[in-house]
């Protein structure tokens, strides 16, 4: 096929007389390098090199304004017998089950109302999606000033209007509250993302599927087991990676509401590495933090994978 | 045969009823309209206790004894004139824009290339090529920061809104590649064979076929960058320093939040004028915009 094209360009050529210009773009090598080039480009010099730069800080004891000498596993060791640090590592782990079960099971809820027929529906997914395009930090200071020791709103509700307690929450002020405040902030902001992707999902399920169920006297509830869930679980793999990835590594959220306090209770790893490495200007031992989620991070990364290899060969590779 | 004739009947009746009480009005009242109002009301709360709260005097802000907290009795624009004329906002709301839309611009040229020749020119390896680019979308900018941090300072972009133009396509290259694949993926070769053809170069044949077509991938790649400009928070954090040069989202929370006594007022309007260009902008392309979130490409 491509043979036959070839020839006949080259056929029309003598009539137009291209340039050498011209003609270089029009080779396939030098088209590829050049298309390619400003991509991949950027993302070696600002992606990759930095992700190698990182891993080697972790190993070296720099400092902002001066540059750092190679000290081996100097920094992981200190960091292993840092509690504050396994505070990090605990309440990252914590946040993130936490908050991804919450938003799954709630996000997996609203995609199934709304893949009923609803009135107004494009009118109700925009505003559904309306906390995920808000800039989170935003987002964040309305919680913060919701979740406010004296003048919050919730706790107003709570015991002026309802009466169900007798003083207000202090929400940030003690180390259980914060973390679950942080946890429903995170929830709330993540819920649209994955209704809306499993939304997406449920909607590639054909109605002729439910049909021949409902004939053969399924119930809903067996309906939802053996039809909706194996089909929506290779979309819901995806959409967890992605959530639990950024969910893991999120910074804006618990930065802007409380900063890692009270007493550091809520520090995830990520902010804890800003702290020690920008302010704090120990820049070896900032990367070492965030290095120590790259693991993690590998896990979810393969994990991923696979769910989409295997997506794609459920839907005859003609996804994304 | 003979089983299944025995059992239709009785299935049918024992379904039927199922069914109409499941299309019942009061039914279906309590299991959707009821959760899905619940929803609603849960997510738009903290924007609506945001506008109410600019629009309020310190006087109702601070006493819920004698006002009912959910309204404004004597709505003023106090807050939002500080914020305007006693801030930088302005400025800082003409580098989130200048940031946002350059990143934009600079992440599409790059991705349109870069998923044209991924998946049109088709050369060895490039499936390769677009794993490794979805691979990239996969580290977080949580783990990039202190790094980036250091070349920043070294390459001299330290506090100019340069850092965080080059900076941004990091994470905005791989998802608008990855996007810009599924659209070309489904453009015919055909039309492309014929305008080869017909003699056309590789590049006219971009610019003047595959582009045109993909233009609704385009616009779902372009406001999702721009969106994701406009969040990005942590290296603004961490790359810019003076006050003007600084974004919306950093600025809010570091300039306008001074001392223990915090200007709730002051800092609700901040949030509500940073949120609203960008939930404008949002509001007029909501179905372009769910189409790049779930990768979904069907026109």
């Amino acid at each position: 096929m491509s043979v036959s094209t070839e020839r006949h360009v080259t056929w029309k050529r003598p009539q137009v007389a291209p340039s050498l210009f011209t003609r270089l773009f029009d080779s396939k090598p030098f088209l590829i390098v050049a298309c390619l080039l400003p991509a991949v480009g950027l993302l070696l010099v600002f992606l990759t090199y930095p992700l190698g730069l990182g891993i080697w800080l972790a190993f070296t004891d720099t400092h902002i304004g001066r540059g750092g000498y190679f000290v081996g596993f100097e920094n992981f060791e200190s960091l292993w017998y840092d509690q504050v640090f396994w505070g990090a590592v605990f309440y990252t782990v914590f946040y993130t089950a936490v908050a991804t079960v919450l938003k799954f099971g709630l996000g997996l809820w609203l995609a199934l109302l709304l893949n009923e027929n609803l009135p107004f529906k494009s009118l109700l997914r925009a505003i559904i999606l309306l906390p995920w395009i808000v800039p989170t930090v935003l987002s964040a200071i309305a919680f913060w000033w919701m979740y406010d020791a004296q003048f919050s709103i919730i706790s107003y509700v709570l015991v002026d209007v309802l009466g169900w307690r007798d003083t207000y929450i202090d929400f940030l002020g003690t180390p259980w509250h914060a973390r679950w405040s942080l946890v429903a902030a995170n929830v709330w902001r993540g819920i649209p993302f994955v209704a809306i992707s499993l939304l997406a999902g449920l909607q590639t399920i054909p109605p002729s599927l439910y049909e021949a169920a409902l004939l053969d006297g399924a119930s809903s509830w067996q309906r939802f087991t053996r039809i909706t869930a194996p089909l929506l679980m290779p979309i819901l793999a995806v959409v967890l990676t992605f959530s639990v990835l950024f969910t893991f590594t999120d910074f804006q959220l618990v930065y802007a509401i409380t900063r890692g306090g009270p007493i550091n209770s809520t520090h995830l790893m990520a902010t804890l590495a800003f702290q020690r490495g920008i302010p704090g200007g120990q820049l070896g031992e900032g990367a070492a933090i965030a290095v120590s989620m790259i693991p993690f991070l590998i896990l979810a990364t393969v994990f991923s994978y696979v769910a989409l290899a295997r997506r794609k060969w459920q839907q005859g590779g003609d996804d994304e | 045969m003979s089983e299944a004739a025995i059992e239709r009947p009785r299935k049918v009746k024992a379904d039927l009823p199922e069914q109409l009480s499941w299309q019942s009005s009061r039914r279906r009242l309590v299991t959707v309209y009821l959760p899905v109002l619940c929803f609603v009301f849960v997510l738009l709360f903290p924007f609506y206790w945001m506008t109410v709260t600019t629009f309020k005097p310190n006087a109702e802000l601070y006493n819920y004894a004698e006002n009912n907290p959910f309204w404004v009795r004597s709505p003023t624009l106090a807050n939002i004139n500080k914020l305007l004329f006693e801030t930088s906002y302005p400025s800082w709301l003409f580098n989130t824009m200048l940031v946002a839309v350059c990143a934009t611009v600079l992440s599409l040229v790059a991705s349109v290339l870069a998923a044209y020749a991924i998946q049109r020119l088709r050369f060895r390896g490039s499936t390769y090529v677009g794993l490794a680019i979805y691979i990239a979308y996969l580290v977080p900018p949580s783990i990039l920061f202190i790094p980036l941090a250091t070349m920043v300072f070294q390459l001299g972009l330290f506090d100019s809104p340069m850092a965080l133009i080059l900076t941004y396509p990091t994470f905005l290259i791989p998802f608008c590649t990855w996007l810009l694949i599924g659209y070309f993926k489904s453009i015919p070769y055909e039309l492309e064979e014929c305008a080869l053809m017909d003699g056309a170069t590789r590049l006219q044949i971009l610019w003047r076929i595959t582009l045109p077509l993909a233009v609704p991938g385009l616009i779902s790649a372009g406001i999702f960058s721009f969106t994701l400009s406009w969040n990005e928070f942590i290296y603004a954090l961490a790359f810019i320093s003076s006050s003007e040069n600084k974004t919306v989202p950093v600025a809010i929370l570091t300039e306008l939040v001074q001392g223990d006594v915090y200007q709730w007022g002051a800092l609700m309007a901040g949030s509500l004028l940073g949120s609203l260009p960008v939930a404008i902008f949002y509001s007029f392309f909501v179905d372009y915009y769910v189409s790049s979130l779930t990768g979904a490409v069907k026109e």
